[in-house]
């Protein structure tokens, strides 16, 4: 078991930043450009890892806290999802309700982070995030409800088990693929991308997440891209499991499969990123009510 | 079980000896706090020793009629009482610092006296088993309570708070009585033998009377404005322990019945997800600390009655693991709350006394010169959102856990309950919010106010019980396990006979994978944040915040509380009813303007008080018409009255 | 002998109602007084209670009592009431309504077997019913006290039917607490007319809160 502890992590370790420069090179081909390497997230991390901190002095120590958070516990949750075809490491009965709340943690630090610094800027960009985050919730619920009903257990490796495929032919697939919406919406709300939160803006009233660290730098800062890398890639895997619950039983070939599909999710993202501009601020609460909707009908499909 | 009633009275006379000290002797509240400290400690091994060697039980002969002194302590019961005792400790060792005798003069021997007298009374009801010993106990603690609550009654708010909670607090007793005379009998009857006759009364008092007690929406008009008006170590009392005397009361009078109707497990459910939901919108409304505090209880206490509903249920539909889960999570988060939520009641009182006032606009910066005190708060913010490691998220989790198994072995009778899931993660992200503005406007950023920017540290007095709390926090979320005999055993007390509890030990083992999740969690923490600190002290720290590159930022422009709180407020409008004055600016240069917000209790200020002061203007049209002056008309009141009684008994 | 009696008690109170002379009411009054001193001597045959009580109704209803107003109403020096609250017709009409009633409804009372066929309970209720309109529906307060020794008539009527049972002693409660009642209403009656110059009691309603 320990064995597969590791190998999950130097997965998420290695391949973290990747889907990131998946993402800006897909936004920069269809914006006719050449864009930035497909590396270029790690040369950045790099270079952030190089350079000094300087701290404002209205902050605390629990201005290092939220980078030390966010960088941890995306290496706890990922233990309890399966990459691919390759089962989760640590399972065990309710442990999604761990998985949901240690992100829950994460947030909780950035945002209180974000108002040590007693900038007005930082505090709007905490008020957002909570905000959105409070109501995504109930739809990832429903979501996990409608995934608990075909399963026969309750850990997430039992609920995105091999049944799956069995489950996307038989009548759950009309379920499971409204879920799959819903999940890459909340996706996109978690770790603010269009069209809830632009990551490329430079006008801070517009932006959610890159405004709550706009105080951070040197390899702090490195921690926070690295920890929503992380949590990028975790979230994402849920996704491409639900998606694609194959299982060649090969070890390798299931983890080509994974990466194969992490890179159609990213490229999916970046093709969202690219058509859509970020939604006006008061109908964000709105779009993520009717998601919520969506999911609540999935789960009456799925129950009937 | 002698050593437990010792207990009971060292602790409810603990402030008597005081009331014949001077006004400006030491010599009163240090024995005070002596006797408390020793009915807890000799309480604490009565219950450890009856827990071990069986069922103890006092039973004497009283001269009251339908009197009878019976004590017996059961699982159930040493649920409760457990965190009574650890809060009971804490709150009267803080009170040494808080609200000492040289400062208060002339209101701290009486707030003594009553602390001792409210824990004595939870103390002898919670292992009362007749009707008249456990309404004596009950009108007791109320009394005290309302003694409490108005220490510092030269203030006009503090006495209306104490009215409306004398009102409330009566007017539950009021059902309880006709709750104990429905009920009859000497001695309470045994878990699960009572029929299913009358059974619905039963139940529709105790939870008017208990509900009441405990702050079920729409019950608790009388929480926010007496927890707020009480000294901070009396609200974290109140709310910490008093309140749940009312759950403990449902549960008790539940496990009475054999049988019982779906419809009481249903009630309560949605009772609770009212309650939890609409609490932590008006707590996300509030601009006084203490209130904010108080609303959060409310919402507990909802998540408390969503645990017992969903046991209900188990027990209507034959489900035992939604017995033990619902049953397990609510006494664990009876006790988790008791926990934070004195820590929280308990560190903001030492915010209170550092600024001097309760609003958050004065508020600021705290954590520079409060390290402490801020990291205690800290610690009780992330255990009340139920956020992992500490206690909060275990008993959330249990009540996740039980909806999850409506869903997977229940039939389709249940499926409405599955509701409380996502209710439940609302709730958790509101309250996430909620503590996110209140930690972040409390202690970071700038001070707000000058009384802010000269705050002191608590002295160790009133520090040491709040990391007492904060300790059984991080224990019970670090070793849940420690805890499953306990919760085990008062599932099986509260079933009785009526439900044979196969070995559900498998529903609770994943605890002990969740207490390794936590270790491993705050190893890599600390493992990081050294590792960052390490990195980090050789960097300037004294560089004005970045913000855009704004030259001068000044404590005013950070976020208030309810600039926070905004944009969640403004969509719970439909709830809240917030009333907003002025904050429109106009034309290009624009002069000085005002705007103020307040959001005052739904229920109280928009439904109780409009309709009882339509109920006196009634009543005094009619008394006009009746009394008008008209000696006439008096005697004819007379005459008709004589006619009436005359046809009325004429055959 | 009975029957002619009570025959002239209602009659007496169908005047009462209907005068505006407040000496001749007074002087009704009293002899009613007489009359229904006589009633238990006819009633219950000539014995010393009877005649002690018939002694003690003649003197303090037929005599002493109307002696009492008459020197209340020099005093004050008034000798005609004013138009009563419903007018003197409708008084009258509704005192008929009221007598006719009480002879109807004493059918209904469950009585013992001896007095159904009297004239007593019916005449009892009648007086004491016209007793409360004199009260009720009168200005002045000499009147309203003429109401009131009107109900007590009743009330003696119904006693002297019971008279049998009751003791003296409460015969004698009951005549003394009309003696004190009359005391005090004349004490009231003088500080009124001495503080307001007037009797009218429509004008008490000023004082109402």
């Amino acid at each position: 078991m320990v064995a597969r502890l590791l190998l999950q992590l130097f997965i998420l370790l290695l391949f973290a930043p990747l889907p990131l420069g998946v993402i800006n090179k897909t936004k920069a081909l269809f914006a006719g450009r050449n864009g930035p390497p497909l590396l270029q997230p790690y040369y950045d991390l790099l270079r952030l890892w190089r350079k000094g901190f300087v701290f404002s002095r209205t902050t605390t120590w629990v201005f290092l806290a939220g980078p030390v958070v966010g960088l941890a516990v995306p290496l706890l949750a990922v233990q309890l999802i399966p990459f691919g075809g390759l089962s989760a490491p640590v399972s065990f009965e309710g442990d999604l309700i761990l998985f949901v709340y240690l992100f829950a943690l994460s947030r909780f630090f950035t945002a209180v982070a974000a108002l040590d610094t007693g900038s007005s800027f930082e505090g709007m960009g905490a008020v957002r995030e909570v905000t959105f985050s409070c109501l995504a919730e109930p739809t990832i619920f429903f979501a996990l409800l409608v995934l608990a009903r075909g399963a026969d257990g309750l850990s997430l490796g039992a609920l995105l088990g091999p049944h799956l495929a069995g489950q996307w032919q038989g009548e759950g697939g009309a379920a499971l693929g409204l879920i799959l919406v819903c999940l890459f919406v909340v996706l996109l709300v978690e770790n603010s991308r269009i069209p809830f939160d632009d990551p490329n803006t430079h006008l801070e009233l517009t932006m959610v997440h890159e405004v709550m660290v706009l105080d951070h730098s040197g390899p702090a800062f490195g921690m926070i891209l690295y920890g929503a890398a992380m949590k990028l890639m975790v979230l994402s895997a849920l996704l491409v499991r639900i998606a694609l619950p194959l299982q060649t039983g090969s070890l390798i070939l299931d983890l080509v499969l994974f990466l194969c599909g992490l890179f159609v999710l990213a490229v999916l993202i970046g093709v969202v990123e690219s058509t859509m501009a970020r939604l006006r601020l008061p109908r964000v609460p709105q779009v993520l009510v009717g998601t919520t909707l969506l999911s609540i009908f999935a789960l009456v499909l799925v129950l009937r | 079980m002698t050593w437990l009633a010792v207990g009971i009275l060292l602790i409810a006379v603990s402030g008597v000896p005081g009331l014949f000290t001077r006004r400006d002797a030491v010599a009163g509240e240090r024995s005070a706090v002596l006797l408390l400290l020793t009915g807890c400690v000799s309480s604490t091994v009565g219950v450890i020793l009856t827990l071990h060697t069986g069922a103890g039980r006092i039973d004497l002969a009283w001269a009251l009629p339908a009197g009878r002194l019976v004590l017996q302590l059961d699982a159930i019961s040493a649920a409760f009482i457990l965190p009574l005792l650890l809060v009971v400790v804490a709150g009267s060792i803080y009170g040494l610092g808080y609200w000492s005798q040289r400062q208060h003069p002339e209101s701290g021997r009486g707030l003594r006296l009553f602390y001792g007298l409210i824990s004595g009374a939870m103390l002898l009801l919670l292992c009362a088993r007749n009707s008249l010993l456990f309404l004596i106990a009950w009108e007791t603690m109320a009394l005290a309570g309302f003694f409490l609550i108005t220490t510092e009654d030269r203030l006009p708010e503090v006495r209306r708070a104490g009215y409306i909670y004398l009102i409330a607090t009566h007017t539950g007793t009021l059902a309880l009585i006709g709750l104990f005379a429905l009920l009859g009998g000497d001695v309470w009857p045994t878990a699960g033998s009572l029929g299913v006759a009358g059974s619905s009364a039963l139940f529709l008092l105790g939870l008017f009377g208990f509900g009441m007690k405990a702050g079920l929406m729409p019950l608790h008009i009388w929480l926010p404005g007496a927890h707020a008006a009480a000294p901070s170590h009396a609200s974290a009392l109140l709310s910490g322990v008093m309140i749940k005397t009312g759950i403990y009361g449902l549960v008790r009078l539940t496990s009475f019945f054999a049988e019982i109707p779906p419809w009481w497990g249903w009630t309560l459910l949605l009772l609770g997800v009212i309650s939890g939901i609409l609490g932590v919108a008006l707590a996300l409304a509030q601009h006084d600390i203490k209130r904010l505090l108080a609303y959060h209880s409310v919402e507990n206490i909802g998540i408390i009655a969503m645990g017992l509903g969903l046991a209900l249920l188990g027990r209507s539909y034959g489900q035992p693991a939604l017995v033990l889960l619902g049953l397990a999570s609510c006494l664990l988060h009876v006790a988790n709350h008791g926990l934070f939520k004195s820590l929280l009641f308990l560190s903001a009182g030492s915010v209170i006394h550092s600024v001097g006032s309760r609003d958050f606009s004065q508020f600021g910066g705290l954590l520079k010169s409060q390290r402490w005190t801020g990291l205690l708060f800290l610690g009780g913010a992330v255990a009340i959102c139920g956020l992992p490691p500490f206690n909060g998220f275990i008993s959330e989790w249990l009540l996740y856990l039980g909806g999850f198994q409506i869903l997977q072995k229940s039939g389709s009778a249940l499926y409405p309950a599955l509701l409380l899931l996502p209710a439940l993660a609302l709730i958790g992200g509101l309250a996430l919010a909620c503590f996110v503005k209140v930690f972040g406007v409390t202690f970071l950023g700038s001070p707000r106010s000058a009384a802010a920017s000269q705050a002191h540290e608590a002295p160790r007095r009133m520090l040491l019980p709040m990391a007492l709390l904060l300790v059984a926090c991080v224990w019970i979320g670090l070793v849940p396990t420690s805890l499953r005999p306990l919760l085990e055993a008062a599932v099986a007390d509260w079933t009785g006979s009526s439900l044979t509890l196969p070995a559900l030990a498998g529903s609770l083992a994943p605890l002990g994978w969740i207490s390794l999740a936590g270790w491993v969690l705050i190893a890599l923490l600390l493992l990081f944040g050294l590792w960052l600190r390490r990195c980090s002290t050789a960097s300037p720290h004294n560089v004005e915040t970045w913000g855009c590159g704004y030259r001068f930022p000044a404590p005013r422009m950070q976020y208030t509380a309810s600039s926070f709180a905004d944009s969640l407020v403004q969509l719970f409008r439909f709830g809240l009813w917030t009333d907003r004055h002025g904050g429109k600016v106009g034309g290009l240069f624009p002069p000085a303007t005002q705007f103020s917000s307040h959001t005052p209790d739904a229920v109280l200020e928009r439904l109780l008080a409009p309709a009882f002061a339509g109920l006196a203007w009634l009543f005094c049209w009619v008394r006009k018409l009746i009394q008008n002056g008209f000696c006439a008309l008096y005697l004819l009141y007379i005459a008709v009255t004589l006619i009436v009684l005359l046809t009325l008994f004429a055959r | 002998m009975a029957t002619l009696l009570l025959l002239t008690v209602i009659l007496i109170n169908f005047f009462t109602l209907g005068s505006a002379r407040l000496v001749a009411c007074i002087r009704a009054v009293a002899v009613q007084g007489a009359l229904l001193a006589l009633l238990p001597v006819v009633t219950h045959g000539v014995n010393g209670h009877s005649l002690l009580l018939g002694a003690g109704a003649l003197l303090f209803k037929g005599l002493f009592i109307p002696w009492l107003l008459l020197r209340a109403i020099r005093e004050v020096r008034i000798r005609r009431e004013v138009e009563p609250f419903i007018g003197f017709v409708a008084t009258l009409i509704l005192g008929s309504l009221v007598t006719a009633g009480a002879f109807i409804f004493a059918d209904f009372l469950p009585l013992a077997a001896e007095h159904h066929e009297g004239l007593y309970v019916p005449t009892a209720l009648a007086t004491m019913f016209s007793g409360f309109l004199l009260l009720i529906t009168r200005r002045k307060a000499i009147t309203q006290v003429l109401g009131y020794l009107v109900l007590e008539n009743g009330i003696f009527i119904f006693a002297v039917l019971l008279s049998a049972a009751l003791p003296l002693m409460v015969e004698a409660g009951v005549l003394l607490d009309l003696l004190v009642g009359i005391f005090v209403m004349g004490i009231v009656l003088n500080q009124i007319s001495r503080e307001f110059s007037t009797l009218n009691t429509e004008r008490l309603t000023a004082l109402k809160e």
